[in-house]
């Protein structure tokens, strides 16, 4: 009925647009940060080396007829590489004309041009350039200053060149911090996913059915995932707070606790034996408490939809709540708990803000995505930091792999 | 029999609990209204609780008619003077304990007057309970914290140190001591410079994001080409990247290209990680609407662009709407970007001038209150007018979070 290609070559030009956005924006520094993890790269070197050109007027009281000294400073921004084939152009004053310039500089119509060919590392030189004032001279006119001296060079770039070496990924992998890293991750993911889907699951079922004020509730409970991270998270870090904070003067008003707690900075606590690493589990609970909200609206969804004729007929054969809910409910949620399970770990695993904003990455909360920050601003080191977030992208993969194999299959989808 | 009896010893113990619960809510709910300091003693509460319900299972044990009713209320009453007379617990905390005890009576009613103690009516009290305690619990752990941030943001610092625990709003204190620290925020703090930052970063992330993933949509849920369900399901990949894995990157080519301190850094990137979702969203909704509709559009001689600006876009008003406000919701707090992007102070967006300018110990802590109500606020008034739209539109499309 409808020309079939007409219809293909306008959906393309649709999605043209779209699909080149997310391409520049997303697969692209995916790329980037695969090709940045295989380079030595500090956070310095992201400013390519390039000439440096200071000029500085010597003579002073200029008369018509004097010779005028002009000093250039010639410098080469980087410590570490040469530079090469550098221009440099300035424009000099139509009141005056050279006498005696450095080799490789010459004047055209009022336009000084140099070439070098090749500034060392450090490369620092002042060479004074002798002009002469014309005799229509006027020093209210005049001003050297009035154009900057420009360079251009060519440089080693070392985000662009074609040397790549392994040792970003030893030095990460030779850290003992690394695996400590992963191990808190982890945990962190999947106990903060747990978390998030029990409260949520609770959540639905609290709401699912009809009463007054549900309509209130739902919008209430969805309160913490719609709001900022940024405040919600110092909200917490103030009510935890050991001094100043709430929850400890409320504790110690009431006598229960003799001391304050540290909840955002103890890093294990003995427990029946064993260390338990408290802030990481206060962490984990305030990820819980933020992102039950969207385990809670799917599963609502999911609950809504479920056939009440079910439910009759296990009335009928006379089943009790407890066990409608686990013989009827679950089974039906599995499906959507297993979807939401895959999405809350992969996001948890993603988070960086949370526990930045939290504890810092302190007291045993440093995750992977805290050590790419860590590394990339606090170290300098774009490198390791590429190749820790390489790190984040494989293990990713291989869990999403894992998950692909043995999970439940979602019955709608 | 036995079983009767472990299910009157359960909801025995229950009432203990949902009263011991209760009454730590009312503690908070009198230093918050009423009192401003709290000279709650959980021993005490506890003890009543427990002698209340010590009555209220002997009486229901021995008597099970319309009498008990009198019994039971004599008895509370007697328990609260004698608990008033020697202060152990206060009027306020009394009024509340007691008045969803009468509520908490009645539920049990039915329980103890059904001649046989079914499971059934064992299990329907039970989850009765159960459910309204968790509505408290939840609305609890939710609201605190909201609570707390408004409240603390209007206090004093002599105030908040002197008395922490001091949940009372201020209603004393002068309009221009009331809101204080927002004035001083915004005076001292530049924070309506962020405010404006945010806000035209956000809609023109809205409007970007919609403009390309609108057309997007349309074609996925709509045109048959070859690549179309690869091209669906690799949005829902797209959703899975960390953004920590494209701030580094990004970071370097925005430095080499010379605009990395700029809104408009965050004006590329912010829509380029919606785009997917908002497509997802979009498309989602348009496989909704019927096609006969379109269909015969077309055969009037209608052309595809006609057909989607005349009736597929004004179908899909609300799930545009709930697009625009969810985008507009990442865009206003998102972070990452903006903490790793922005340098100069005049470029911050709220959250990064947040994070920089009252996140300090020197800060005193209800500026930094002030701001974080100042940054949620707008937040929750749009979600609050457009719930619905939004509620369908996030469980329509699986969304980030």
């Amino acid at each position: 009925m409808f020309n079939l290609n007409k219809e293909a070559k306008l959906a393309y030009t649709m999605l043209i647009p779209t699909i080149s956005i997310v391409f520049l924006i997303i697969l692209f520094p995916i790329f980037g940060n695969f090709w940045l993890s295989f380079k030595e790269v500090k956070l310095g070197d992201l400013r390519a080396p390039q000439p440096i050109i200071k000029e500085k007027l010597k003579t002073k009281d200029i008369e018509p007829g004097d010779d005028i000294l002009i000093e250039y400073r010639f410098k080469n921004s980087s410590q570490k590489k040469p530079i090469f084939n550098i221009e440099i152009t300035d424009k000099i004053s139509e009141f005056i004309s050279p006498v005696e310039i450095a080799e490789g500089c010459s004047v055209n119509n009022n336009l000084l041009s140099c070439y070098f060919e090749e500034w060392k590392p450090k490369y620092n030189e002042k060479i004074i350039f002798k002009f002469k004032a014309n005799d229509n001279f006027e020093i209210d006119n005049f001003n050297p200053k009035e154009s900057k001296p420009r360079g251009v060079a060519d440089a080693d770039n070392i985000l662009t060149n074609l040397k790549f070496s392994l040792k970003n990924f030893q030095k990460i992998l030779q850290k003992n911090e690394t695996i400590e890293n992963i191990k808190v991750t982890f945990l962190y993911s999947f106990f903060a996913t747990i978390g998030a889907l029990l409260l949520g699951i609770s959540a639905a079922l609290l709401l699912e059915k009809n009463f007054l004020g549900k309509g209130f509730f739902r919008g209430l409970f969805l309160f913490p995932f719609v709001s900022p991270v940024i405040a919600v998270a110092f909200t917490w870090v103030y009510i935890l707070d050991p001094f100043k904070g709430f929850l400890n003067n409320y504790l110690l008003n009431n006598e229960f606790i003799s001391e304050p707690i540290f909840f955002l900075g103890l890093k294990k606590v003995d427990f029946l034996g064993f260390d338990f690493p408290f802030t990481l589990f206060i962490v984990i609970l305030f990820e819980s408490w933020r992102y039950f909200p969207l385990a809670f609206l799917f599963i609502l969804a999911r609950l809504q939809a479920i056939p009440k004729d079910l439910y009759e007929a296990s009335d009928i054969d006379g089943a009790t709540r407890i066990q409608q809910f686990f013989y009827i409910t679950l089974p039906q949620l599995l499906g959507v708990i297993s979807l939401l399970f895959i999405l809350r770990f992969i996001w948890n695993f993603n988070k960086f803000e949370d526990i930045f904003l939290l504890t810092g990455g302190n007291a045993g909360t440093r995750t992977l995505t805290v050590q790419v920050y860590d590394e990339a601003f606090a170290l300098s080191n774009m490198g390791t930091a590429s190749s820790v977030a390489v790190l984040i992208f494989i293990l990713l993969a291989i869990f999403v792999f894992i998950h692909q194999k043995i999970a439940p299959k979602d019955i709608e989808e | 029999m036995t079983n009767n009896i472990y299910q009157f010893f359960f909801i025995y113990l229950y009432s203990i609990i949902t009263l011991f619960l209760l009454a730590v809510i009312g503690d908070f709910v009198s230093i918050s209204i009423f009192l401003s300091k709290n000279i709650f003693i959980y021993k005490n509460i506890f003890l009543y609780c427990f002698l209340y319900a010590i009555c209220f299972f002997a009486i229901r044990i021995i008597i099970t008619n319309q009498v008990s009713n009198i019994f039971i209320f004599i008895i509370s009453l007697a328990l609260s003077y004698f608990f008033l007379i020697n202060k152990e617990i206060n009027a306020y905390q009394l009024l509340i304990i007691l008045s969803v005890f009468i509520a908490f009576n009645l539920l049990l009613q039915k329980y103890f007057t059904a001649k046989n103690f079914s499971n059934f009516l064992f299990e329907v009290s039970f989850l009765k309970f159960l459910k309204t305690n968790s509505l408290i619990f939840f609305s609890f752990i939710i609201i605190f914290p909201f609570y707390l941030m408004f409240v603390s943001s209007l206090k004093s610092q002599m105030v908040l140190l002197q008395n922490p625990t001091d949940l009372s709003i201020p209603f004393f204190y002068s309009i221009s001591d009331f809101f204080s620290s927002y004035i001083a925020v915004i005076t001292q703090y530049n924070f309506l410079n962020f405010a404006l930052n945010s806000t035209i970063v956000s809609f023109v992330t809205v409007f970007v994001s919609l403009f390309f993933s609108i057309p997007g949509a349309y074609a996925v849920a709509r045109l048959r080409f070859a690549g179309r369900s690869k091209i669906s399901s690799s949005i829902l990949i797209i959703y899975m990247v960390p953004a920590i894995v494209l701030v580094i990157p990004l970071y370097v080519i925005f430095s080499q290209l010379g605009f990395r301190n700029s809104l408009f850094s965050l004006m590329i990137v912010y829509p380029a990680t919606t785009i997917p979702v908002a497509l997802y969203m979009l498309q989602g909704y348009f496989k909704g609407i019927p096609y006969e509709l379109e269909e015969s559009a077309l055969i009037d001689g209608c052309s595809r662009i006609g057909v989607i600006l005349r009736i597929t876009l004004p179908l899909s008003v609300p799930a545009i709407l709930s697009v625009s406000l969810y985008v507009f919701m990442i865009a206003w707090n998102e972070f990452l970007f903006a903490f790793m992007f922005l340098d100069n102070q005049e470029y911050f967006t709220i959250p990064r001038g947040l994070y920089t300018q009252l996140d300090d110990q020197e800060v005193p802590r209800q500026y930094l209150m002030a701001g974080s109500v100042m940054i949620t606020v707008p937040v929750l008034l749009l979600f609050f007018i457009f719930e619905r739209y939004l509620v369908g539109g996030l469980t329509a499309g699986s969304v980030k979070g």
